[in-house]
């Protein structure tokens, strides 16, 4: 059963006010997903405090620290929005489904996965760094931001 | 919503995803929820049996790490006495 849409919220709009668009359907994950070019950032959102408390600071943190972004960021919610994490997670079924997580995938294939077990117990100053790493990796740009 | 929010009135591994070595040679992965009279309870949980498995634990930890916890058990509780430790995930070294 999804949870209520009350608590979620907050959760939901410190991602999307990141820039991040968020995918509620899954019409709204394959317009954006099925035809892939250049490189795409999905946040697989999720409730649980330990984990995503520190996984959306992190992004924000990331997107703040580095020129070199995704084209694209997206998110889905985990728990909330079911059929629309389903359909993006079949667009990276090779890794297990873990909440919250991170996709960076480059013209529709993945070359980075940040799982729920490489963000438990550390700082999001630490995930971000990870994530950071990369998006100047695989992602342009390597001038750091001013 | 911010900052690292943590789960008051659990146990430290409460949500962390850890590997748990079996007294009996099995090896289990997934998030840990507590530890009661029961035992060990683990939720989205994958196994390696060696009497099973057609790849090494090291290969299974391995392929675990890049891809994953494929959980076959939603959830599972192992008796105190048939586990003989208890690691993150995050420090399974595969050198």
């Amino acid at each position: 059963m999804p949870y209520p849409e009350l608590m979620i919220r907050p959760m939901r709009e410190e991602v999307t006010r990141l820039g991040v668009q968020e995918l509620r359907t899954v019409a709204d994950v394959d317009g954006v997903m099925a035809n892939p070019s250049g490189t795409q950032l999905v946040f697989v959102n999720s409730v649980c405090g330990c984990a995503a408390g520190g996984a959306r600071p992190a992004l924000a943190l990331a997107l703040a620290q580095t020129k070199a972004k995704p084209d694209a960021l997206f998110t889905v919610f985990a728990g909330a929005d079911v059929d629309a994490t389903a359909r993006a997670r079949s667009y990276f079924s090779d890794y297990a489904p873990s909440s919250p997580s991170f996709a960076l995938l480059k013209d529709g294939e993945v070359v980075h996965f940040t799982h729920r077990h490489m963000v438990e117990g550390r700082y999001p100053q630490q995930i971000a760094a990870d994530l950071v790493a990369a998006f100047e990796r695989h992602c342009g740009s390597l001038t750091p931001a001013s | 919503m911010s900052g690292m929010v943590f789960h008051p009135g659990h146990q430290e591994l409460h949500g962390v995803t850890v590997v748990v070595d079996g007294t009996d040679g099995r090896t289990y992965v997934g998030r840990f929820d507590r530890e009661d009279e029961r035992g060990v309870l683990l939720r989205d949980v994958a196994v390696w049996d060696p009497a099973t498995s057609h790849q090494p634990v090291a290969e299974f930890l391995a392929r675990t790490l890049k891809f994953g916890v494929r959980a076959e058990a939603r959830q599972l509780i192992l008796p105190s006495a048939e586990v003989a430790g208890v690691r993150r995930l995050s420090t399974v070294s595969l050198a």
